[in-house]
């Protein structure tokens, strides 16, 4: 198993070997050794999105229930941790709000353990935290959920590998091609620079925009915390309708 | 105005306790008239299964409509929303049950839009699966024609007695074709 040092290596070396200006993450990136044998050798293929490709899947009222945006009142108990509130914007790579469609968060607790069954390192379960929640973006295209931070958690990439503390969000666009899985971290984490999976953004500036920002104003009198984190999805391609903003 | 887009990444290992729901892979009923199975396997580069993927479906109705109803969540039984989600089990195996999408305008090759997400994959990918049948129909597609035909072959389903089999090959001999898009 490698140690920290020769992973940090191996970072530093596509690094430098890379073009900074890359938005997205290496798809062929050693360094995250579960990608090795998981990614396309060959070149993505360009086509023009037409038919299905230009539209997502809808999701309303009936889908998500309100509370799901709440992760700390889903069990009859209190989760252990810091309470904190993450709201933000989904726009497209236009600037135009993404308004009434799904985001989808996980994470683990305040010690850094998931409930998934996969997950066995010895850090306690919560019983009063699941850690999955969901909500729909309002007409402006704002999110926001209601949770606990989550912990920084051990895993077997390499020798002492640690994962710095973050959030998985699922967004949707008003297309298929919008379509992005991404994970939001937390400002000056001291893990980011040994991490391969947030390392496999080469451009240091796209990196930065999967930390959130702490803002004041989201914090509330003796209550919670307070982080905010606006994501862009890619471009979109259709004419739009007034349906979608 | 061209903001830049937030990155992706890995949708990780530990997604099977948030996104999986129960009626996600059922587009329609399994017991409906014109229902079918699309079916199959991710696999990685040594040919072994990866049971810890996700696939999403988005596909038009029998008639070549693209729905936008809402419902994808709680499904009804009776609304049609064209987008379902399935997660591999321990052998890398997925399924579907939908209906055959309908061509685009007529005469067009039919397809399913697919997004595959798994752990190991840093960022998402995208593509489509073709049904098999017609050569004729299938030669004028414009995406089909664009790929050598030992590429072309991993993006057409082959049909079995329930439907489709399609397995996506993320590395290796039968690469799938992974595609992207203007403004990406």
């Amino acid at each position: 198993m490698a140690s920290q040092a020769q992973v940090c290596d191996e970072i530093a070396e596509i690094a430098s070997a890379s073009d900074a200006t890359e938005a997205q993450p290496h798809l062929d990136y050693p360094p995250y050794r579960s990608s090795l044998l998981r990614h396309p050798t060959k070149a993505l293929h360009p086509v023009d999105p037409e038919g299905v490709e230009l539209w997502a899947p809808a999701f309303g009222e009936r889908d998500v229930d309100p509370l799901e945006a709440d992760l700390t009142i889903q069990h009859t108990g209190e989760p252990i941790g810091e309470r904190m509130i993450v709201t933000g914007r989904v726009v497209d790579g236009d600037g135009r709000p993404v308004r009434h469609q799904l985001v989808e968060v996980w994470q683990a607790n305040a010690g850094g353990r998931y409930i998934h069954q996969r997950d066995q390192h010895p850090s306690p379960i919560d019983p009063n935290f699941t850690g999955a929640g969901r909500c729909l973006t309002d007409v402006d295209g704002t999110y926001s959920f209601t949770t606990i931070k989550p912990g920084p958690y051990p895993w077997k990439n390499h020798r002492n590998a640690w994962r710095p503390a973050h959030i998985h969000f699922s967004l949707f666009g008003i297309e298929f091609t919008q379509r992005m899985v991404t994970q939001m971290y937390f400002p000056g984490d001291p893990l980011f620079a040994l991490d391969p999976i947030y390392q496999s953004v080469t451009d240091p500036k796209a990196r930065e925009r999967l930390v959130a920002s702490y803002d004041h104003d989201v914090t509330q009198h003796e209550w919670c915390t307070g982080y905010r984190w606006d994501i862009v999805l890619s471009g979109s391609h259709r004419t739009r309708m007034e349906d979608d903003g | 105005m061209t903001l830049a887009p937030t990155p992706g990444q890995t949708v990780g290992p530990f997604f099977g306790y948030a996104l999986p729901y129960d009626g996600g892979p059922a587009l329609v009923p399994a017991g409906r008239a014109d229902a079918i199975r699309l079916h199959g396997r991710v696999l990685d580069g040594a040919g072994d299964p990866v049971p810890d993927a996700l696939l999403e479906l988005s596909q038009p109705d029998a008639d070549g409509v693209v729905p936008q109803q809402s419902g994808s969540l709680s499904r009804d039984g009776f609304t049609f929303t064209g987008w379902g989600r399935s997660a591999t089990d321990t052998a890398g195996r997925y399924g579907f049950t939908t209906v055959t999408p309908g061509p685009r305008v007529p005469g067009a090759a039919a397809y399913f839009a697919l997004t595959v997400f798994a752990r190991g994959l840093l960022d998402r990918l995208l593509t489509r699966i073709y049904l098999p049948g017609d050569d004729a129909v299938l030669d004028t597609d414009a995406l089909l024609a664009s790929l050598p035909a030992e590429r072309r072959s991993t993006l057409i389903a082959t049909a079995d007695q329930t439907g489709f089999v399609f397995d996506v090959r993320l590395q290796g001999d039968g690469e799938t074709v992974f595609l992207s898009y203007p403004r990406h």
